[in-house]
Parts: C-alpha cells; sequence; structure tokens
C-alpha cells in the first residue's frame, strides 16, 4: 500500500457530496423478552435466563410481548411514522450460533412504522431526517471468542455461547439517506443519533446507553463526485459505540473514501469495523454479494393489526419533543444559547427540572448541578445520576442555604456528606453539627475574643476603616470552625466597635 | 391380542371406571402386547414401561380414593416421536436427535397427562414428518400389521401400525400433508386431522408451522372424537391456536352412529373422483361405501373444485420452504448430534458434517428444495405463487360447503404398497398425499375412516369438513362405520 | 422452466449448511429436477390478483403480557449440550465475521 498523503477533510469535501444514513438498534427495556417470558435483567449468570422458546428448542412456538409492540408503535409515532394498519413479521435465515433458530424473527416488506422524520439542530439550524422505517426483531446471544490476541474472531480457537440476551426486544430504527450535508455530515450523523436517542429516553421504553448497547449505531457512508447526479457505493460501518464515534466514524470514511477515489480506485461495498483507538475504520465482511436471507412471513406468529383508536391514544400521549422541550425550558429558566448548551452538554436537563420541582429557582438548581456537582462527577468519572446526590437533595440543601441555615461553604461541606451516603442535608447538618450559628449570644463571645485578641485591627475599625473588619471576621469564622453566618459576625463586630458599616 | 387389547378404548374406559379393570392391568397388557409383537411391526422407537405404569397407578389411587376421573382415564396412548415428552428420548425419526431427552413436555402430552393417560411410549415415523411410508426413519420402517412386507403409510405410520396392531389403543399422530389420514386409510384405521390450530402446536417439533396439525389415530371413530376432545381447545404458548371452544367431536360420533344421515349432503369432489392415478380397488371400495352413504340417506352430489389440481405442487413448495427454515436450528451447537468436531474443524465445517450425516436423503432434498423456493429471484415463481395457489384452493373449499356439508373423496390413492415400491423416485411416494393434501392447504378438518377392502387391504374414505366444523365430519364417519363395521387385520 | 444444475445444488447445499458428497450432488440434482418440473406447473394458474394466504387461522394481534414466566434452569438449558464449558456453549471456531 503506498503512502500518499491523505486528502484533507476541507479539500473533500469541497470535491465530493456525502450521503449518510443511519440504522440504529435500541433494546427496548421490557419486563421479559420479545417472544418469551423470560426476564431480561443484566448481570445473570450465562444460561440462567432462557427457555424452550428462546433457546430454540424442538417444538418451542414465539408468543409476541404486547408491551414491545406499544413501545414500537410509541417510537414510530414520536418520529411521526404511520402506523401500518396490518403487518406481519417475516423470518430472516441464516446461520451463526448466537441465533438459536438459525433465523431471526423480524420484519422485511411490512414494517410496523413508515416514513416519518425527525427534526434535529445542527449549528443553530434544523435539519430534517427522514425515517424509512421502525420495526421489530428479537436480539441475538453473546458470543466470547476464546483463543485469539484481541477477543475477536480472528485467531480465535473456540467460542463460548451465552443465550440470556437472546430474544430481547430490539427496534430497529433506519433513516432515508441523507444527502445536503456537506462538510456537516458528521455532526449531522452525531446530531441525528443524539437527538433520536433523547426522543426514545423521554419516552421511557429504553436506557439507550450506547456504552452498554442498549443503543446500537451502524453508520453508512458514500460519496459523489460533485457533479456527478448518481449516489457512489456506500459502506456500512459498525462497532460504533459512542456518540462521539459516530462523529469520527463518518469523517474517516469520508476521508478514506475519498482517496480510494482519488487514486482511481473503487469502494466495495462492505461492512466495515470502526476502531475507538485509532479512529479508522478497516473492512470486515465482503457485502458484494448481498446476502440472500430468504425472507417469508414467520408462519408462527398471527400479523399485527394495531387497532387506530389505541395508536391515536398513544399519539396524544407522547410527551413533548426534546428538543422542544429543552427550549421551553431555556426560555423559562432566562438562560443563553450558550448556557443552556453547557446545561444540556452537562447532562444536567431533567436534573434540574427535577431540582425545580424539589423547591429551587433555576439558578439555584443550576448553580449546584454545573458547579460543585459537575466539578465531582468529572474527579470521579461517574455520571451526574450516579454521585448518590438527588435533586430533592439539591432543593434541600439549598432551602437551608436560603433560609440562612447554611452557609455555602458548609453546604459544601454537608453535600459531600450526603454523596457518601449519609442521610440527607438536614440529617447530616443535625448529626455534624454543621449548622450556621447565628445566635448573637453566642457569637458575641467569640466576636469579643478576636476584638480583644487583634487590638490594631480593632482599632483601625474604631477610626472608620470599616474593610479592615474582614480580618476579625476571619478570626471570628476559624474560631467558630466556619459555622457563624459571616454577615452577622461583620454586623456584630461593627456595632461592638461603634462603627458604621 | 389379549381381551383387553382388543378392546376400543371408549369400552376400557368404561371397565376402568367401574373398577371391573384396572388402569395398571390394562396398561401392562398392552406392554405384554408389544414385547409380544413389536420385533414384527416395528412400531415403537422406545417404550416407557416405568413411565406409564406409574401413570396408570396413580389413576387406580385416584379412583380408589373416590377422585373424579376423567372420560378416558387409564386409557394408555401411544405418543409420534414428533412430540416432545419431557425426559423420554424425542428423536422425530432423525439421527440428529438420536438420545435427545427434552426439558419440556408438549401441550398435548401435558393434557394426555392430565387426563389421567399413560403413555406407552413414542411411535416410529418419517424422518421430521416427512414422506408416506415411514421408509425414512432413520431407525427403519415400520411394517404394517395387514401384511408385514407392505408399509403402514406416513409420516404417521409407527402411530396406526401400533393402533392397528392393538399396541395400543389410541396414539397421537400429526398430519401436514396427510400424515395421520392415509396411514389411517393403509391400515385399517381411524385417523383424524382436527382443523388447523384446534390442537396445540407447541412441542410438536415443526416440518410445515403453516400446515402441521397434531390429531388422534384410533381404531373408532368414537375413540377417535373421544381422544380429540381430550387435546384440543386453545393453547397460549402458540399463537396460531384457536381461542374459539373445542367443536362437540364426541357428541357428533355419537350422533352419526345411529346411521342416520338424512338431509346431510355430500360433495363427491369431481377432480378426485375420475380416477386417473387411483388403484382399480380403491376405487371401488370407496364407490361401494358412497352407495352405503346414500343409503343412509346422505344425497351425494358432484362438486368441482378446479384449483384441487395444484395442491400437490403447492405443497412441495410450501411444506419444504418452511422446512428449510424449521430445521436449520440442528445445527449440533445446543443439543443433538455434533460431528466431526475433532478439534482443527471450523464451526461452519462441523455444522455441515452434523447436517449431512444427522439428517437422511428425503430431509435434505426438502431442505434444498425448500432454500431453492424461497431465494430472492425465485420467490415469487415458486413459494409466492404457491401461496396463491392456496388462496385459490381455500376458495374452492369456501365455495364447496355453500353447496355441500362436507366433502368426500378416497383417502389415499393406493393401498399398502410393498416396501421399496416408491422410494427409487421421490415424486412417486409425493403422489400418496393426493388427495389429503388440498385441507392442510385450507386449513380444514378431514378425517379417514375404513370403508373396505381391496385385494385384502384396506381402504380407507376421507370426509373434509369446513374449518372449526369437525364435528360434521365425525358425524359422517361415524355413521359409515356403523354401516360397513371396523375392520380386523389377520392375526400377527 | 429451467433443469437446476449441479453447480446450484451445490451452492444449495451451501446455503443450508449441508456437506453434500460429489455423488450425492449428482443424485440430488436429477431428484430436484423432477420435482421442480413437476411443482412448476403452479405458474399455469394466473394469479396476479390473488392476494397469498400466509395463514389459514384468520387471526390477529396475539399478544401476551410482559410478565416474567419461569424457564429453564442452567442445568436444564445445558443438559443436552454437545459441548460446555463454564455454563456456555462451546464451539468451535467461527469462520464467518457476524453478519
Amino acid at each position: 500500500m503506498s503512502t500518499t498523503a491523505l486528502p484533507t477533510y476541507e479539500d473533500v469535501v469541497a470535491r465530493y457530496e456525502p450521503v449518510i444514513g443511519l440504522e440504529t438498534h435500541v433494546e427496548l427495556g421490557t419486563n421479559t423478552k420479545m417472544f418469551c417470558g423470560c426476564p431480561t435483567g443484566f448481570g445473570a449468570e450465562p444460561n440462567t435466563q432462557v427457555c424452550p422458546v428462546c433457546l430454540g428448542l424442538p417444538g418451542s412456538l414465539p408468543v409476541a410481548n404486547k408491551a414491545a409492540i406499544e413501545a414500537t408503535i410509541r417510537i414510530g409515532l414520536a418520529l411521526n411514522c404511520s402506523i401500518a394498519d396490518w403487518c406481519r413479521f417475516a423470518r430472516k435465515n441464516y446461520f451463526y450460533p448466537d441465533m438459536p433458530k438459525n433465523y431471526q424473527i423480524s420484519q422485511y416488506d411490512e414494517p410496523l412504522c413508515v416514513d416519518g422524520w425527525l427534526d434535529v439542530e445542527v449549528d443553530g439550524e434544523l435539519v430534517r431526517i427522514g425515517i424509512e422505517r421502525v420495526h421489530l426483531e428479537e436480539d441475538t446471544g453473546k458470543t466470547l471468542h476464546v483463543g485469539g490476541a484481541t477477543g475477536r474472531i480472528h485467531g480465535a480457537t473456540e467460542s463460548l455461547v451465552d443465550y440470556n440476551r437472546a430474544g430481547i426486544p430490539l427496534v430497529e430504527i433506519v433513516t432515508k439517506p441523507i444527502p445536503g450535508t456537506g462538510d456537516r455530515a458528521p455532526q449531522v450523523a452525531r446530531a441525528y443519533v443524539t437527538e433520536l436517542r433523547d426522543v426514545i429516553r423521554s419516552l421511557g421504553v429504553s436506557d439507550v446507553r450506547m456504552e452498554q448497547g442498549s443503543l446500537r449505531c451502524d453508520v453508512n457512508t458514500s460519496l459523489t463526485p460533485v457533479g456527478q447526479t448518481e449516489w457512489g457505493t456506500r459502506t456500512e460501518t459498525k462497532n460504533v459505540n459512542s456518540l462521539r464515534s459516530v462523529e469520527r466514524a463518518v469523517r474517516a470514511e469520508m476521508l478514506r473514501q475519498a482517496s480510494v477515489l482519488d487514486t482511481g480506485g473503487r469502494i466495495v461495498q462492505e461492512t466495515r469495523h470502526f476502531h475507538e483507538d485509532s479512529g479508522d475504520t478497516t473492512s470486515g465482511r465482503s457485502k458484494e454479494t448481498a446476502t440472500d436471507y430468504r425472507y417469508f412471513p414467520e408462519p408462527d406468529l398471527v400479523p399485527l393489526a394495531p387497532d387506530a383508536a389505541w395508536v391515536a391514544e398513544l399519539k396524544a400521549a407522547l410527551p413533548e419533543l426534546p428538543r422542544v422541550h429543552r427550549k421551553r425550558l431555556q426560555e423559562q429558566w432566562g438562560l443563553t444559547d450558550h448556557d443552556m448548551q453547557s446545561v444540556v452538554n452537562a447532562g444536567a436537563v431533567e436534573l434540574i427540572e427535577q431540582t425545580i420541582v424539589a423547591g429551587t429557582t433555576p439558578a439555584g438548581a443550576r448553580k449546584w448541578w454545573l458547579g460543585e456537582l459537575a466539578r465531582r462527577a468529572n474527579e470521579s468519572g461517574a455520571e451526574l445520576t450516579a454521585l448518590g446526590v438527588t435533586p430533592a437533595h439539591v432543593a434541600e440543601l439549598q432551602g437551608l442555604v436560603d433560609s440562612g441555615k447554611l452557609n455555602d461553604k458548609l453546604a459544601r461541606t454537608v453535600l459531600e456528606a450526603v454523596a457518601a451516603g449519609e442521610g440527607t442535608p438536614t440529617e447530616v447538618m443535625t448529626a455534624k453539627g454543621l449548622g450556621v450559628v447565628s445566635d448573637t449570644g453566642a457569637l458575641t463571645a467569640a466576636v469579643d475574643e478576636a476584638i480583644a485578641a487583634n487590638p490594631d485591627i480593632a482599632a483601625k475599625v474604631r477610626d472608620g476603616k470599616v474593610a479592615a473588619a474582614g480580618a476579625l471576621v476571619g478570626a471570628v469564622m476559624k474560631t467558630t470552625k466556619g459555622q457563624a453566618d459571616a454577615r452577622t459576625v461583620r454586623e456584630l463586630i461593627l456595632s461592638r466597635l461603634g462603627a458604621q458599616g | 391380542m389379549s381381551e383387553l387389547t382388543g378392546m376400543t378404548a371408549a369400552q376400557l374406559a368404561g371397565l376402568i371406571a367401574a373398577g371391573d379393570t384396572s388402569a395398571v392391568e390394562v396398561t401392562r397388557a398392552h406392554l405384554d402386547r408389544i414385547a409380544g409383537v413389536d420385533e414384527r411391526v416395528h412400531a415403537y422407537l422406545h417404550v416407557d414401561a416405568d413411565g406409564a405404569l406409574a401413570a396408570a397407578q396413580a389413576v387406580d389411587t385416584a379412583r380408589a380414593a373416590g377422585q373424579p376421573l376423567g372420560p378416558l382415564a387409564g386409557v394408555p396412548i401411544a405418543v409420534k416421536d414428533v412430540v416432545t415428552t419431557k425426559g423420554v428420548p424425542t428423536t422425530a425419526g432423525s439421527k440428529i436427535l438420536d438420545g435427545w431427552r427434552p426439558p419440556y413436555d408438549a401441550t398435548i402430552v401435558a393434557r394426555l397427562r392430565a387426563a389421567g393417560m399413560p403413555i406407552l411410549g413414542k411411535t416410529n415415523m418419517d424422518e421430521f414428518a416427512m414422506g408416506s411410508s415411514t421408509e425414512y426413519s432413520a431407525y427403519g420402517p415400520t411394517y404394517n400389521p395387514w401384511d408385514l412386507t407392505r408399509i403402514p403409510g406416513g409420516s404417521g405410520g409407527g402411530s396406526a401400525a401400533a393402533v392397528a396392531g392393538y399396541e395400543a389403543p389410541l396414539a397421537i399422530g400429526t398430519d401436514t400433508g396427510g400424515s395421520i389420514r392415509q396411514p389411517g386409510a393403509v391400515t385399517g384405521t381411524v385417523g383424524a386431522k382436527p382443523t388447523y390450530g384446534g390442537t396445540s402446536r407447541y412441542g410438536l417439533i415443526a416440518f410445515s408451522s403453516s400446515l402441521d396439525t397434531p390429531g388422534p389415530c384410533a381404531r373408532t371413530v368414537l375413540d377417535a372424537a373421544m381422544l380429540h376432545e381430550a387435546i384440543a381447545g386453545h393453547d397460549p404458548r402458540d399463537s396460531t391456536s384457536i381461542p374459539a371452544a373445542v367443536p362437540p367431536v364426541v357428541e357428533a360420533a355419537r350422533a352419526g352412529a345411529s346411521g342416520d344421515l338424512t338431509g346431510v349432503r355430500l360433495g363427491l369432489v369431481t377432480q378426485f373422483a375420475t380416477g386417473e392415478g387411483v388403484e382399480p380397488g380403491v376405487l371401488a371400495a370407496f364407490r361401494d361405501a358412497v352407495d352405503a352413504l346414500t343409503k343412509l340417506g346422505a344425497e351425494v352430489v358432484e362438486v368441482s373444485c378446479p384449483h384441487f389440481d395444484y395442491a400437490l405442487p403447492a405443497y412441495y413448495l410450501i411444506a419444504p420452504s418452511e422446512c428449510s427454515s424449521n430445521l436449520a436450528r440442528y445445527d449440533g451447537v445446543r443439543y443433538g448430534l455434533r460431528s466431526g468436531d475433532d478439534g482443527n474443524r471450523s464451526l461452519e465445517e462441523v455444522m455441515s458434517l452434523t447436517r449431512d450425516q444427522g439428517f437422511g436423503p428425503e430431509v435434505k432434498r426438502r431442505i434444498m428444495l425448500g432454500t431453492y423456493a424461497l431465494s430472492s429471484g425465485y420467490y415469487d415463481a415458486y413459494y409466492g405463487q404457491a401461496q396463491k395457489v392456496r388462496t385459490l384452493i381455500t376458495r374452492d373449499f369456501t365455495a364447496a360447503f355453500e353447496q355441500v356439508d362436507v366433502l368426500i373423496s378416497p383417502t389415499t390413492p393406493f393401498v399398502a404398497f410393498p416396501l421399496g415400491a416408491r422410494t427409487a423416485d421421490p415424486y412417486q411416494m409425493y403422489l400418496a398425499d393426493l388427495f389429503t393434501i388440498p385441507t392442510n392447504l385450507y386449513g380444514g378438518p378431514a378425517i379417514s375412516v375404513p370403508c373396505g377392502l381391496a385385494d385384502g387391504l384396506p381402504v380407507g374414505l376421507q370426509v373434509m369438513a369446513p374449518t372449526m366444523a369437525d364435528d360434521r365430519m365425525y358425524r359422517v364417519a361415524a355413521a359409515l362405520e356403523s354401516a360397513v363395521g371396523t375392520l380386523t387385520p389377520p392375526e400377527l | 422452466m429451467a433443469a437446476i444444475s449441479r453447480e446450484e445444488v451445490a451452492h444449495l447445499a451451501r446455503l443450508s449448511r449441508l456437506a453434500v458428497t460429489e455423488d450425492e450432488l449428482a443424485t440430488f440434482a436429477g431428484q430436484l429436477d423432477v420435482i421442480l418440473q413437476s411443482v412448476a406447473r403452479i405458474g399455469e394458474v394466473a394469479a396476479d390478483d390473488i392476494p397469498p394466504t400466509s395463514h389459514s387461522v384468520p387471526l390477529t394481534n396475539v399478544l401476551r403480557d410482559d410478565v416474567v414466566v419461569p424457564g429453564l434452569d442452567r442445568d436444564a438449558a445445558l443438559a443436552a449440550a454437545p459441548d460446555a464449558e463454564d455454563g456456555r456453549f462451546r464451539v468451535p471456531r467461527i469462520l464467518d465475521e457476524e453478519v
């Protein structure tokens, strides 16, 4: 392979038009699998959440999960799709050890939802992404490849299969091809997956966590030389496991395809594998001859004919689109676009919302979640939601500050203890005796002590240098271990020294 | 056969209920019969003496304690080896499942157990229910009790032979293209295919999912009806299971036994009445039976079902297509045979070797045929077209049933043929299903009832009814039985 | 309809994971050819506007509630496994990447 330098990105997008497409799979968070009553919880010992149906034992038969169908319809409705009034499941036939029946029950030419769209915001502009279809299928089991260096298939001497995940309901969402994004193709791809994730999360039907595999994304990329009308050959890139990877994968493929085309080569229609570490894609299996899955209608399942009135009910009950919801919150909270983006980036929108519901002002909620708590999250690498601090805690804490029982510094100490699981803010404050002391009687003694210990400073204050009182305030704070209300202390000092503050 | 093994299920149930004999005695008598003749008949692949006796004992204990018993309590039964029985070997007649013990019971087996019916064992069959003679069993053929040099029909030859040879009063069979009815016809027994969806397929090892139907094998129409009621009914584990009540087949069988068919219109399928491809002896016996039915008061009219001529080709596209997919799971990974895993071969190679060694030639033929018919580029011409023919056949049935109450035909064109007579050319074997297949494509119920002999060998008459009208066919079958009687094979 | 060739039969065998031998190939090709010629008759029936039947029962919407039902314990699940290790089904090395 020659070592010609790759073209720059700017160069590539000047000469080629990218067309992208995204195929996402969402693991539904139902209690049971798609076609049997096996539980779906994580972390179980291998092959302990199985039954004759999901093991594909001879004689077993599937029965469709009602909650999974409802969830799929809701996803389709949220994506502005038409819901089929009659459709069937189909068998997708191919051999692989993680598929107990060596066919997957899926949908083929009769998906449950078709022809929708999702508007996503990229650089302040709305881009409309067409949705081709949303359909329902079953997930495969998990294969561990043993003996190879990387844990992947190449070089493995054997594989071990666990069918706990076989049969988990999976929703497949396929976009229509997305042309016309130009140099923003990678961002558009990322924005789409982000928004899709947020929409699905708002429906409460899935955790949609890419790092856990409950949201999986395959990216299709092709390049068309500027001026040509016929679209170029597309490749499919898998192993795209984060939002950042979505963006990087599109960009990497665009660059790679450009360099192939530039040297007169031909893009091979294939599946490629994205590598997190290098940001490159490598060739997987060739899709020159597309696999013939010999689809036919699933004879063991009867057709689905969703009742129109029921679908209308589901549509009416859809929550606000996350994007619209965020705009509304931004207005309510009086934030600039930039500040709102910070909130979104920190993953704090919902948390702040809930904290406000629990009784704080938007500013108060933001202060904690984007301040102290964000800092802690960054330090420990944990998510904001995993810090051991709830919106209710934060609201309570801020309430204590507002009522003067805590100052900011004390509040941070209390917060640490709350995060450590020691109780609610009030409980911690009481147990550790961290409340602000504002009883003037007790404070007077401390004030007099400080004045006596610092006669020079006291003299300056008596002379009218009111600012010098700060040092005395500091001294009092020290003796009271920070539990005095600074303002009260200052007032006391000034009145003691007969000065006006 | 002993006194007990020569009785009908209804008679045995009555004796047991009355305390005139015990369930254990009845089961023992049948186990003795099996021990005496099955070496020559080879109806059984596995006999579960301990299990059967334990179940029989439980019935006797319940009876002694004054507990209420079901209508067939204590009556033993054989089960075609395509139906899962927990802990008891289930092979589907194939090497690929040699020794497999299912971890669960099929729904119909659970119902048999709940009915207090001891399961004597599993019967022989064409591999994965594909065949019309039981010669495709990987464990050797079954022999017809009427003439041990001849086939007992298929795919459920074991169940029919067990019943015909008094090795069981009742048996479970499964019918996809005639696999209960045709063996019934060539062994002189009653074989019924319920309406598709009328009996649960959960636990039935799938051959062709949209056609497979479990059903009863017996020596009398009433016995078949009683077994039908014991196993039929909705099953939430089977999505294609019909939620309606079981048609009143026992009542209909009893009513039919009075021999009065006044007002009943029987449709003779024109396309099947030509005699083309049908042995003269079969045709003669059939015509005599039609005369008998007329004498009972029935009116016989000819009904044209023009698309029935396309039923056989449509079936031999649909069934292999579904089977090519249903049999994909047999790959040596989770259960059953695994061949060639020598530490060097890849999984793909091991799978291919396993399947090549584990499946017989008829199964392989049909898998490849089905794979072909579903291939992109061929789907529309083959599988797609066959599904349309299915619609046309259904329309023929619907139109026919506006004119008549039931349709009748010979069950199968030939009497029991000698072993080896039709294995050289697969298509010659397929012709045995000529008359039974249409109703499978439609999904309606049909029954074969003995109607006479041809050259000393049994001939069956088939009655076909509209979907969910299973009772209608039992009535007509019972009436015919009352006129011609049951057939008894020569002593084994 | 065209006859089915040995190559096509070999392709079908590969697709269905059947390690068919050379002798078997020849025999199967001949037999499948006869069968295909016989079933090709269904093309005679004009059926353009006829809807296909995939199910003979006129049922729709057979669904089950999202409630856990006990399944098999691990021993039962692995009992018939030709090869198992650490609670998992063991298979020899896989050549194909997952689709």
